[in-house]
């Protein structure tokens, strides 16, 4: 018999972790001498109280879907990816590259390849890495950590000497043809009778990202070679037992959460930017570990998780607008949250079977 | 206490004096689970106590809240007669109290002296504790028959030397009761032999023992009472002079059990599996099989008898395709590849093997997965659990767990409880329905009852010998002596990385096979003399 029911630990147990992390926020807030519920109100309003704002959590939201789901497959197969950034970096590279060197017709048609220019950058530069762990056990954690700084020192060498268009200041391409423009999520969501503010961000990469989550659910549940990544996550000996090659299943695992990391940029490049410029990646990478932690490598948990942190990230700029809460210290609060959603979530799970077992003893 | 022991003779029994250890209303609880369920016992000073139990039962709990790992969440303990409370290990050391674990607590590069005096080292020079410490073993050697060379390093002893250690770790600590658990489960049955006779002596000289085991030969053998536990509680407390085998597992497992295996004589046919010559080297670059020759055929159960360690385990890991080795091995009269370079669990399972590996947790099924999930374990390229080209037929793969798990009276037959929420036989029982119901034309099995309670060992060698009587081929690995002689067919001894020879289990007897598991092989000896 569980100590705790399963949707006490899939909602409850997340849920107070949260709340936690905020009444310490809260403290933290109070401590510097702004009022906390002020500060609370000011998150809820620039984030989802208007369409505006939804508009800029959603986008934040996609970025995080793309890399959380990136490391909640590389999770299952027992493999700490922590090179989002430079898979998404790489993916970034991509994108532009199949924008910039092909007269797309239209956008539907240039959505299509940069999604497969996004996913191979990604996964490419994944694989290295994944290679030299299953074949020459070099730690996965270190090399792609080291693969994030390779990634962003050739996008600085690319931007500045070989993509920039002559003349340029900045270090970034040329903006992409006007036929590979996107739709935004105002139009899709105006196609339907929605209203919804168009001078935000979001767009069709949100769908993409939600496709993304169900494939992902599938894969893992319903193929074999998911089931193949759950097993050999789980225990590689067993998984030798059962004929499973780690080596294949770690290569394959790497390709496919460097290739989701990779499509992040789907959502930065193409949809806002129209141009690679430098840090594509904003630090999605290195969140995307926090958002599939905390959504216990699960695409909807991932989804949800997603959701909160952008909430945190638009919540956190507006908050950096309107008060003299420092940008610093809207990262403490973030670091809270992934503090006690990620790392300490036992500390309130291990109460919590204990009260569940008090209260079923007492029926 | 010394007047305490004065009271009561050497092999005492339950007389007027206090005893050594007494229990009242112990009880545990680990979340849920209600490990010890107000637990009474007394144990008389000078005197042989076994428990036993089942798996789960809480005679490890029990015997840790004795030594100070847990806290009772009720009740006392008394020793000699005195009120003590047993906060840490350290505590019961001081009340007298010695342990001495199934996995041994010894640092194998020290030598048995310096492993001796550790934590009981006296100032902070150790030439004089080394030397008192020298001293003191010399005594004990004498008094027990516990002799061990003191400059020995600990890696280089063998398993029983390891654990007349454990044993002298205690006694000089000032042990008066000693606690054993399981401690025959890895030695020779001349070694469990000699140790029983330690434990002799130490009775003798008034110590009090506390045997867990769940081997109930030993337990009529050498206790002088036994406690016997179900499900947290202690069920009863018997003098083993009027108690039967028949009787003890009848209360471990609350209903009427048959210990002996019934099966009719074997009908061997064609040679199923031939093995010439096999040999394999650790990644450490020392040869753990040394040139093994064997042939199972179809319709018959070839036991591999041995200590554990002695390469059985690499056999397993050989012929079940997760491990490399040189040398010739057929199936089927096809030679298979043995250089370990393919995906070769499933390469073997194709020519028709299954393999119930000797550690089902670590190996045999994923833990966190649900049992339709292990199910599938290692069959998951099956065409029947395909459902087109890319998606897996979790619905199918339900569908015939749940059969399997009926049929292999799984409990609870819960296709969808994760593997680990069942208990050691029905885990085992898992796996063994996945592989037996394959029909294979070879079975592998490692330990098939360890940690299995005796009900379902019933079953499963059942269902093994139907396996066989089916015209299938076995090969049965086990470190149970009495598993090797009641089920197979055939018996062959392993040690030290080879087949020490072979002997059919009507024409041999455990003396001869302990003695060829300790490398020494009678036949030879006599041809000698």
């Amino acid at each position: 018999m569980e100590a705790l029911p399963k949707w006490a630990d899939a909602v409850l147990v997340p849920l107070i972790s949260i709340v936690i992390a905020f009444a310490i926020s809260a403290l933290v807030i109070l401590a510097i001498g702004e009022n906390p519920l002020e500060a609370m109100r000011l998150m809820v309003e620039g984030a989802i109280a208007s369409t505006y704002g939804w508009g800029y959590t959603l986008f934040y939201a996609t970025n995080f879907i793309f890399t959380g789901l990136a490391v909640a497959v590389a999770f299952h197969a027992g493999l700490f990816n922590i090179g989002g950034e430079g898979q998404a970096t790489l993916g970034g590279l991509g994108v532009a590259l199949v924008l910039l060197n092909v007269a797309w017709p239209h956008w539907t048609v240039a959505l299509a390849a940069a999604v497969l220019g996004a996913m191979a950058f990604g996964a490419l530069w994944a694989l290295v890495p994944a290679w030299l762990q299953a074949k020459r056990g070099s730690h996965i954690v270190i090399t792609t950590i080291m693969f994030n700084f390779i990634a962003a020192a050739l996008l600085n060498y690319l931007l500045v000497n070989v993509l920039k268009p002559a003349g340029q200041m900045d270090p970034a391409t040329a903006r992409f043809a006007a036929a590979t423009v996107v739709p935004k999520l105002a139009h899709i969501l105006g196609a339907v009778g929605i209203p919804f503010n168009p001078r935000t961000p979001a767009n069709i990469a949100l769908v993409l990202a939600l496709v993304a989550a169900f494939l992902v659910w599938i894969l893992l549940w319903h193929t074999r070679l998911g089931y193949q990544v759950r097993a050999f996550g789980k225990s590689e000996p067993a998984a030798r037992y059962a004929g499973i090659s780690p080596v294949r299943i770690t290569l394959w695992a790497m390709l496919i959460s460097g290739g989701l990391a990779g499509l992040m940029t789907v959502n930065t490049v193409m949809g806002e930017a129209q141009r690679l410029v430098m840090n594509v990646s904003e630090g999605a990478g290195f969140i995307g570990i926090a958002v599939a932690l905390m959504g216990r490598s699960h695409p909807v948990g991932v989804v949800l998780a997603a959701l909160l942190f952008g909430f945190l990230y638009q919540g956190g700029a507006e908050l950096e607008f309107w008060t003299s809460i420092t940008r610093e210290l809207i990262v403490v609060i973030q670091a809270l949250v992934i503090l006690f959603t990620g790392a300490l979530d036992e500390m309130v799970r291990a109460p919590l079977a204990r009260l569940f077992v008090a209260i079923r003893g007492r029926r | 206490m010394e007047a305490g022991r004065a009271t009561s003779g050497p092999g005492g029994r339950p007389d007027t004096a206090a005893p050594a250890i007494e229990l009242r209303g112990i009880s545990k609880a680990f979340g849920p689970v209600q490990a010890n369920r107000a637990i009474s016992v007394r144990v008389a000073r000078g005197t042989i106590h076994g428990i036993v139990g089942e798996n789960g039962a809480g005679k490890s709990t029990l015997m840790s809240i004795l030594y100070g790992f847990y806290r009772a969440d009720e009740g006392e303990i008394l020793i000699n007669g005195a009120r003590v409370a047993i906060p840490d290990s350290e505590a019961a050391i001081r009340a007298g109290i010695g342990m001495v674990f199934q996995h041994f607590k010894l640092v194998e590069n020290f030598t048995v002296l310096e492993n001796i005096i550790l934590g009981a080292e006296e100032g902070r020079l150790l030439a004089p504790s080394l030397a008192r410490a020298r001293e003191e073993l010399a005594r004990l050697a004498r008094d027990y028959e516990l002799q061990v060379e003191p400059d020995a390093v600990i890696e280089e002893l063998s398993v029983g030397h390891q654990q007349r250690v454990e044993i002298l770790k205690a006694l000089y600590r000032k042990a008066d009761i000693l606690i054993l658990d399981e401690p025959t489960g890895v030695l020779t049955p001349a070694e469990a032999d000699h140790l029983f006779r330690i434990l002799a002596n130490l009775r003798a000289e008034g110590k009090t023992i506390v045997l867990i085991t769940h081997k109930l030969r030993e337990i009529m053998a050498a206790t002088d009472s036994v406690s016997v536990m179900r499900r947290g509680e202690m069920v009863a407390t018997l003098r083993t002079a009027d108690t039967s085998p028949e009787e003890l597992a009848e209360l471990m497992v609350g209903r009427k059990v048959l210990l002996e295996v019934e099966k009719a004589p074997a009908t061997p046919g064609r040679p199923v599996l031939e093995i010439d010559d096999l040999r394999v080297t650790d990644r450490k670059g020392v040869e753990r099989l040394k040139g093994i020759s064997l042939a199972v055929r179809a319709g018959e159960i070839l036991g591999i008898a041995g200590v554990a360690g002695n390469g059985q385990s690499e056999l397993l890991e050989v012929l079940g395709g997760y491990a490399r080795g040189r040398g010739r091995v057929r199936m089927n009269g096809a030679e298979i590849d043995l250089s370990g370079r393919h995906a070769d669990g499933q390469t073997r399972r194709a020519a028709g093997i299954a393999h119930v590996p000797e550690d089902r947790q670590r190996l045999g099924l994923i833990m966190d997965f649900a049992a339709w999930e292990n199910i599938a374990f290692g069959y998951h390229h099956d065409s029947l659990y395909q459902r087109g080209a890319l998606l897996m037929d979790n619905r199918r793969i339900r569908e015939d767990a749940r059969g399997k798990l009926g049929r292999f009276d799984v409990r609870p037959p819960d296709p969808w409880l994760a593997a680990k929420r069942f208990s050691g036989g029905n885990q085992q029982k898992l796996v063994l329905a996945r592989e037996i119901e394959r029909s294979p034309d070879l079975l592998l099995v490692g330990q098939p009852t360890r940690g299995v309670d005796i009900g379902a060992i019933e079953f499963i060698h059942r269902r093994l010998i139907a396996l066989r009587d089916a015209g299938k081929a076995i090969l049965l690995v086990s470190v149970e002596l009495d598993e090797i002689l009641s089920l197979a067919d055939r018996i062959a001894v392993m040690f030290d990385g080879r087949i020490m020879g072979e002997r059919l289990p009507e024409a041999t007897d455990e003396r001869e096979l302990g003695l060829m598991m300790a490398g020494v092989v009678p036949g030879a000896e006599r041809e000698a003399g």
